[in-house]
């Protein structure tokens, strides 16, 4: 059943090459665990997928609750926190997973350097990861203010005079995140919301793809 | 380069075909023991990924999300600390030649420079070797940098007072009354700096929590102690006795009588 359900599929779409991408392929065995212990440094960035598919879907379930205004946001956040069943495992899956995507990812960054994966031909590749990198700090350093409390105002201070100190044009991007060239209120933690729920995701999701599409493109580089 | 010309199916991907010998060759031109992806190695994974899920939910579970008190920006006496995964950055920025007039080095430059170097990595590490061990300058580089980067967050970790930090930021529902003039003229120039902007304790001790009586917070406020300056010179009688009243009149409430929360 199955089978003719996918022949159908394939008749009219082509759907070989895409699932063969997807699942039917071979793992090589300098980068199989099973094989060789050492090659767990492989699995690196399978579990920053991984962690950024649990902040995605975790992230969705706190959109529910959270309220992005000044009067609200914290009192949204202490009300999930302490009120809402299972509020606190899914904001504890956010806030630590926040913590291990950025360890995972920065191992993973390791790997690839001290593997010399990121050299010819598959440069792009690297450039895109870094890309993936930023994006993913500047996902932390927005989701840091949303609670409203106030490890996450005064930091986001710190972090706007940071953006203020660029020369040139370091007050056209502090007006730009917080909305105002002098207040972090009300429009700073809308924007911090745009950007953190709808901007840099966007973003992550195309680079992800990209990421992920090379890699099938080009392979995983051989053992050294 | 010919578009679309030269590919061709080597395994599971599709590289372009070159001339051997050539150093970053595919895994494919060495047999070994591969394994289907689907579904013997997903099988793998997903088990590696329950047992990473049950360790995550603990790790969850043993240590739930911090939340500190709501946002207060007249509450100056704070110190900020980001994250902690920014805080290498952050202590780079209290290096002497790093920060003050040199701030624009430890804030834009350095990052800068070292993001910049990552993202051109393939164009900078021009050597043809991709073991580390036979391309000593980049792999060196690699090393002292993530050597800093332990280092600072190190630092910045061991010089930082953590009780202070959990203290400022606790969440306290008490009955202050933000609006009330005392409080807005007097107390919050005078006693927030070191009591915390909810008074309860910073450098400074807690102010609502313990059941203190007029008579008491008045002497204080008269003369000081040995940590604590003596106001009986800068303000008036008649100010020393409103604050004195109304620090002896806070206490604790729960969270639906509270005046602290901003909600009334």
């Amino acid at each position: 059943m199955l089978n003719r359900i996918y022949d159908w599929i394939d008749d009219r779409i082509d759907i070989t090459p895409i699932w063969r991408d997807i699942a039917d392929h071979e793992v090589p065995e300098h980068v199989n665990p099973a094989y060789h212990f050492s090659a767990f440094v492989y699995c690196f960035g399978g579990l920053t997928f991984f962690i950024t598919v649990i902040q995605v879907l975790s992230g969705m379930f706190l959109t529910m609750y959270y309220v992005p205004d000044i009067v609200n946001a914290w009192n949204s956040v202490y009300y999930l926190q302490n009120d809402v069943a299972a509020g606190m495992i899914v904001r504890g899956m956010h806030h630590w997973g926040a913590s291990l995507v950025v360890v995972m990812m920065f191992l993973h960054t390791l790997r690839v350097f001290f593997t010399g994966a990121y050299k010819s031909p598959r440069e792009l590749n690297w450039v895109v990861g870094v890309l993936l990198f930023m994006v993913m700090l500047g996902l932390a350093f927005t989701g840091y203010l949303l609670p409203w409390d106030m490890k996450a105002l005064f930091a986001t201070n710190v972090g706007l005079d940071i953006a203020e100190s660029v020369p040139f044009i370091g007050e056209w991007i502090k007006t730009l995140l917080a909305g105002d060239a002098e207040i972090v209120g009300a429009q700073t933690l809308t924007r911090f919301f745009a950007i953190h729920v709808f901007f840099l995701p966007a973003a992550l999701f195309v680079l992800m793809g990209i990421h992920f599409i090379l890699i099938r493109r080009q392979g995983i580089s051989g053992p050294l | 380069m010919k578009r679309g010309k030269g590919l061709k199916f080597v395994g599971d991907s599709r590289i372009q075909s070159y001339e051997k010998p050539k150093l970053n060759r595919d895994y494919s031109e060495f047999p070994g023991r591969t394994e289907e992806f689907y579904p013997d190695f997903l099988l793998k994974e997903w088990l590696t990924g329950a047992v990473f899920l049950v360790g995550f939910l603990c790790l969850i579970v043993a240590d739930p999300a911090p939340l500190e008190r709501m946002a207060d920006a007249t509450d100056t006496g704070y110190i900020p600390l980001p994250d902690w995964y920014f805080l290498f950055l952050y202590q780079i920025l209290k290096y002497s030649y790093a920060s003050g007039p040199f701030n624009v080095v430890g804030a834009i430059i350095i990052p800068g420079l070292a993001m910049g170097a990552l993202l051109l990595m393939p164009w900078l590490d021009t050597s043809k070797h991709r073991n580390w061990k036979k391309r000593p300058v980049a792999a060196s580089l690699m090393i002292v940098s993530v050597a800093i980067i332990f280092y600072a967050t190190w630092e910045s970790v061991a010089y930082h007072d953590w009780e202070q930090q959990a203290e400022q930021g606790k969440i306290v529902f008490s009955n202050l009354d933000s609006d009330d003039p005392v409080f807005n003229e007097l107390i919050r120039t005078n006693c927030t700096s070191c009591h915390g902007g909810e008074l309860t304790g910073a450098s400074g001790p807690d102010l609502v929590t313990p059941d203190l009586d007029e008579g008491t917070v008045k002497a204080f406020v008269e003369n000081g102690t040995e940590t604590m300056p003596a106001f009986k010179d800068t303000l008036t009688e008649d100010e020393i006795d409103e604050i004195s009243q109304f620090i002896a009149n806070l206490e604790l409430t729960d969270k639906k009588n509270a005046d602290n929360t901003g909600e009334k």
